[in-house]
């Protein structure tokens, strides 16, 4: 069954990190346009996440022997909320801080604990997921990329296809096929971590539908990996992808994506009484679900904190995070164009197109909406 | 927790006196009394009031519970209005008139006060009628309560003599729209538990409806609302008085309205045929998800005031906005 949420607080030491968080975003994000902060978690730039690493703000949840700060998941929970919510260029570090670190952290050995998480503080190591292949999507445990055990440690051929940012990291954590057949499943998967430049291994980037150039393939031919580039157990690769979703589905980012868009679009609003009048049953809407959600993320928050894994409840609130987050440019552009008469600041317009443009994958990242609501399906006991 | 332990002595108390055979017969004019006295004796209807004044001193977040279950068992008197009703009353040193009282918004003409449609109208025995800003006690035996003539509804036109002013410091549409946001998510949780009952038992083409991948999405978007409904509500009915904040409580009715029809509309179309049907107890709740979403307000309405505080808050972002006024400390 699904677990009931109900309203929590943040502890105030970890609210406490916001004032600190905020001043200095407001100096670093001073002059960029809302357009380009509207790339939210997508846009990169790696000298931005060295500041942060520098004021001791990328994995902030690591353990301290490892260069973290060993804070609670409320810590980052105001972190990411502060960073989404400027628009901050997070997407060099952002895998490894969410989801790389804390899963070497989890699975990992001594050695790759001591060798990977300090370089993930720094902003010295960018990762990226490998899961997604060309003819495995949804169906993630049909992958047939391929780790043969060679005599000093493994050898890597196949194919991974969307991988965000692969062109500016140095690791991947892939999804592979070490024993068995596609027809196997969930059997014989184990995650690898896959050192970019390593010869055999191509990354071609590809251009999205904005123009903007993110994702990538990523071909592998016989890449010769050590032997400690296994991470975890040898099979036990679903069950580690499993719980590496539970974190990349319950963060602010599944409810913050189109945030930006808002803020830009109040303003115009408030400069604007006779707009701002006909808009304020379509604004408020925005902000009581934003409550709404915001309430429900802290609630999983407070469960991650507590040592749990609360994989549905975090599904069920990134499907309902993210039609908000697309819910929010199709009302923006249908009030903005109510009166096609009254100019739109062209920044506003581009941020607008730009949301409206990106906004399917909102629903598609992270697990498409249909395979969401299957999750919560099982939850309720319905398969 | 004393909130739960609460909860399950309301919940008890209501599986003992308040049945769908009760409501049914509240909606067929019959007498309910045994209930309303079990809820005097209960002593649950003075939990808001000051412990210095003969109450518990409970606050909204320790009845929440209480609030939700009502709407669970679509309890057919005003069970919540009075327990606030009597808090802010005795705390503006006014004794509560005895027996049920609910809450409406109305208008003040002729020396007589008129609310067009006073949620449980038909059972109550007093209306703290909300003038906007001001507000008046009409006692319903000197007044003419009118039913709407919409089958089944407790929901009256009320119409009587003015008396003194009710000098309490409680924003009272906040306090109506908090309580239905309450009963809202309270029904729609009874509604999802009806309808996933139903449909595990339905078989179809040799297997439970419950194997099909369209019925099964369709009863996950039904659990992803009433988790959201559930979650407002309890931000509607939160803090350590019987004062609901108004964004709060916008909040609480705006998405629970939002929500109200979505859940009917998959429990409706899960049961199919036999949902439409008197017979069932379904009809009870969706019913109410109808009338409830109206009672103080729609979602616009509500929306709209949160987006007239947001635009009128200087040049703060929206998350900020909804951080500062609508998270206030647990
Ligand atoms: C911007 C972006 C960034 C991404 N970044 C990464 C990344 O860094 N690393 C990575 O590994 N992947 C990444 N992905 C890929 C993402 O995980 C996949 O797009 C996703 O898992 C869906 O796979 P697919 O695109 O092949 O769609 P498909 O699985 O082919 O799905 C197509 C449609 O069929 C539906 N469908 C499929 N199976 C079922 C079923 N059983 N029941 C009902 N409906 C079904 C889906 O819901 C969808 O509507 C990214 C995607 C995007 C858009």
């Amino acid at each position: 069954m699904i677990q009931d949420l109900s309203p929590v607080a943040i502890p105030a030491e970890d609210e406490a990190l916001r004032g600190e968080v905020r001043a200095f975003l407001d100096q670093a994000l001073r002059d960029v346009p809302a357009d380009v902060r509207a790339r939210s978690w997508g846009g990169a730039d790696a000298g931005f996440s060295r500041a942060l690493a520098q004021r001791g703000w990328i994995g902030i949840t690591f353990p301290q022997e490892y260069g973290g700060a060993g804070r609670s998941a409320f810590a980052r929970f105001v972190l990411a909320e502060e960073l989404l919510n400027a628009g901050a260029p997070v997407s060099m570090h952002w895998i490894a801080d969410r989801q790389s670190g804390p899963l070497i952290n989890k699975f990992g050995s001594a050695g790759q604990r001591a060798f990977y998480l300090p370089r993930i503080c720094r902003a010295e190591a960018f990762f990226c997921i490998g899961m997604s292949e060309p003819g495995s999507g949804s169906d993630l445990a049909s992958v047939r990329t391929r780790a043969e055990r060679t005599g000093s440690g493994w050898r890597l051929n196949g194919q991974k296809i969307w991988t965000t940012n692969a062109f500016n990291c140095h690791y991947m954590i892939a999804l592979v096929r070490t024993s068995g057949t596609a027809e196997d499943r969930h059997k014989g998967l184990s995650q690898v971590i896959v050192d970019l430049s390593l010869p055999g291994v191509e990354v071609r980037p590809i251009t999205d539908i904005a123009g903007d150039t993110h994702f990538s393939e990523v071909f592998f031919t016989d890449v010769e990996l050590a032997a400690d580039a296994l991470i975890g157990d040898e099979g036990a690769g679903w069950q580690q992808v499993t719980s590496e979703l539970a974190f990349e589905r319950s963060g602010p980012e599944r409810i913050l994506s189109s945030i930006v868009l808002v803020d830009s679009w109040l303003d115009f609003l408030r400069a604007d009484p006779a707009a701002a009048a006909a808009a304020a049953p379509a604004l408020g809407r925005l902000a009581t679900h934003l409550a709404t959600l915001r309430a429900m993320s802290m609630a999983i928050t407070e469960k991650l904190t507590r040592g749990e894994s609360p994989v549905v409840e975090a599904a069920l609130v990134k499907d309902l995070g993210t039609t908000f987050e697309q819910e929010i440019p199709v009302l923006i552009a249908d009030a903005l164009g109510a009166d096609p008469d009254r100019p739109v600041p062209e920044v506003l317009w581009r941020t607008l197109a730009f949301v409206s443009q990106v906004s399917p994958s909102f629903s598609l990242r992270g697990g498409t909406r249909e395979i969401l609501r299957g999750m919560i399906a099982r939850g309720l006991g319905l398969r | 927790m004393t909130d739960d332990m609460l909860t399950d002595a309301f919940a008890k108390l209501l599986a003992e006196h308040c049945g769908p055979q009760v409501v049914r017969a509240a909606e067929a004019g019959e007498d309910v009394s045994d209930l309303w006295r079990a809820f005097e004796d209960s002593g649950f209807l003075d939990a808001l009031v000051a412990e210095d004044a003969g109450g518990a001193g409970l606050g909204l977040t320790d009845v929440a519970g209480l609030v939700l279950a009502a709407g669970r068992a679509a309890v057919p008197l005003p069970f919540a209005q009075t327990m606030i009703a009597r808090a802010a009353l005795a705390e503006a040193g006014v004794r509560a008139p005895a027996g049920r009282i609910t809450l409406a918004a109305g208008r003040l003409a002729d020396g007589a006060v008129t609310c067009p449609a006073v949620p449980f109208g038909l059972v109550a025995d007093w209306v703290v009628a909300d003038l906007g800003g001001t507000a008046r006690l009409v006692d319903c035996a000197a007044a003419t309560v009118t039913a709407t003539g919409v089958y089944g509804s407790l929901t009256a036109a009320v119409r009587g003599p003015a008396t003194a002013t009710v000098e309490a410091d409680v924003d009272w549409a906040a306090a109506g729209a908090a309580v239905h946001a309450g009963l809202l998510a309270g029904a729609m949780e009874a509604v999802m538990a009806m309808t996933l009952d139903y449909a595990a038992q339905r078989n179809q083409f040799g297997r439970p409806i419950t194997r099909f991948q369209a019925v099964q999405q369709q009863l996950s978007v039904m659990a992803e609302e009433v988790f959201a409904a559930r979650m407002a509500a309890q931000f509607g009915l939160r803090g350590p008085s019987f004062r609901p904040g108004r964004l709060q409580a916008a909040m609480a009715k705006a998405r629970t309205s939002e929500a109200a029809p979505r859940v009917a509309a998959v429990g409706h179309a899960v049961h199919g045929a036999i949902g439409m049907t008197q017979e069932l107890d379904l009809q009870l709740h969706t019913r109410r998800l109808r009338e409830w979403r109206s009672a103080h307000g729609s979602e616009s309405h509500w929306n709209a005031v949160v987006g007239r505080a947001l635009l009128a808050a200087g040049d703060t972002g929206t998350l900020d906005f909804v951080r500062a006024e609508m998270f206030p400390p647990l």
